[in-house]
């Protein structure tokens, strides 16, 4: 049986591994060519490595890091942010990334997710779509740009939707409104878009308990879940984690 | 020294970096004659099914076919598995290598496709590949199309039907999940070739 996920994130910011709250307030919590092997040894299923500042910076993305990054990590591999062109994703590929994460560029141009699919296949493309709530009083999200700095007004299921019929092989979906709160993961949104589309779902934002984990498995039907601060300050750890989601019922790779 | 033939099909320094990580000489080359002076062949690749065209333009089918001759150990890895078998679903126009039967299908709609993540190998026939590797372990497949189960076949996987996980035909190897991104068990596998 496939088994559900669970992928640490890395927010690079100037070569450090950094996190916040909202998608702001950034704390330092290390090197991401020390962190990345660590985390897999420990049962992380896969490793995501965020620039977060490359796209607002106007700056290509951290080939260098990318590099040290993959040298010893022998399970799958994704890096975004900066990724603007088919020549970016190139790069970081070429690097010893396996899938490039794509977001504010796609969004630009949506041609962008059809050109990596058609050059190295559409598992190696994660569009990754940050969401809002419209308002209090609309229960529908919008796609949020730069980092959750730009609206863009598009509705999330008519752009996951447009993603998926480009050649998209994953979603990465981020709630905003639950980034770095530990409330939890918005299991009624992941659960929208997971029946809308036919490729997987990595959900994210929120991750606080095992609890949540479990949840969004079973009520936001997700492929896999992505988490960064649980890891990072030994809230929570992948063997603990994994235990308590097989004892609930939860297929994942464990022992590993 | 092993060849990991490059045809323009995808990350190719994931396999480099894993066989680096081992010890064992490699070199990505589509250069004929570098691959048959090579030891061992590693056909990676992944993507779509008409990528492997591309062996064909380079002049890679035939000194493959020598090489499966001369009894040189190769091993296909995913899309390079698949390229063993007759055809694929996937680009119905291309021939494969044809040394094993069958033509790779689709996933059906009853799942998500792609088929990506760890899934767990019923291994029917540990052969030489799964030394110190047992049924049930882990592996990371992504892949959208599945080859079927044959007499060659040494380890089975499960998703919406029971594709070929593995096989082995005397020197010929191919696994459809990725060993050089499925952690220790992965490198495990490689190392059994290695050590052919």
């Amino acid at each position: 049986m496939l088994t559900k996920r669970i992928i640490a994130c890395l927010d690079v910011d100037a070569g450090r591994v950094v996190k916040g709250v909202h998608f702001a307030d950034l704390r330092d919590a290390g090197d991401p060519a020390e962190l990345a092997p660590a985390y897999s040894r420990s049962g992380a299923d896969e490793i995501i490595l965020l620039d977060i500042s490359a796209t607002n910076q106007e700056r290509s993305t951290l080939i260098e890091i990318v590099r040290k990054t993959a040298q010893h990590l022998f399970v799958p591999f994704t890096v975004g942010g900066g990724i603007r062109s088919l020549d970016d994703a190139a790069a970081v590929i070429d690097a010893g990334a396996d899938k490039v994460a794509v977001n504010s560029a796609a969004l630009k141009d949506p041609a962008l997710i059809s050109q990596i699919a058609r050059r190295y296949g559409s598992q190696a493309v994660v569009v990754a779509v940050d969401v809002k709530l419209f308002s209090e009083s609309c229960a529908k999200h919008e796609v949020w740009a730069c980092g959750g700095r730009q609206r863009t007004g598009k509705e999330v299921l008519a752009w996951v939707g447009e993603a998926e019929d480009r050649g998209a092989g994953e979603i990465l979906l981020t709630s905003i409104d639950r980034d770095g709160t530990g409330d939890g993961f918005d299991c009624e949104l992941t659960s929208s878009v997971a029946v809308a589309v036919r490729i997987p779902i990595i959900a994210s934002g929120g991750a606080g308990s095992t609890r949540h984990f479990v949840q969004v498995f079973q009520e936001g039907k997700a492929d896999a879940a992505l988490a960064a601060s649980v890891f990072h300050y030994g809230i929570n750890t992948f063997s603990g984690l994994k235990q308590e989601l097989a004892v609930a019922g939860v297929p994942v790779r464990w022992p590993c | 020294m092993i060849a990991i033939l490059d045809y323009d099909a995808g990350n190719l320094t994931s396999v480099k970096k894993a066989l680096d990580y081992l010890g064992s000489p490699c070199v990505v080359t589509s250069n004929l004659r570098e691959v048959e002076r090579a030891d061992k062949v590693v056909l990676p690749g992944v993507g779509h099914f008409s990528a492997t065209s591309n062996i064909e333009a380079r002049g890679l089918r035939t000194v493959v076919r020598q090489a499966i001759s001369r009894k040189i150990p190769l091993l296909g890895i995913c899309l390079g598995m698949q390229w063993m078998f007759d055809s694929s679903e996937e680009a119905p126009g291309i021939v494969g290598l044809a040394l094993l039967r069958g033509q790779c299908q689709r996933f059906s709609d009853q799942v998500k496709v792609p088929h990506v993540g760890w899934n767990r190998l019923q291994v029917r026939d540990s052969g030489r590949l799964f030394r110190n590797i047992p049924s049930g372990t882990f592996m990371y497949f992504t892949h959208s199309y599945w080859a079927p189960v044959i007499e060659f076949t040494t380890a089975e996987c499960e998703y919406g039907s029971t594709f070929s996980a593995a096989i082995e035909r005397g020197t010929l190897f191919g696994v459809q999940f990725h060993p050089e991104k499925s952690g220790d068990p992965g490198l495990m596998l490689l190392r059994n070739f290695c050590e052919l």
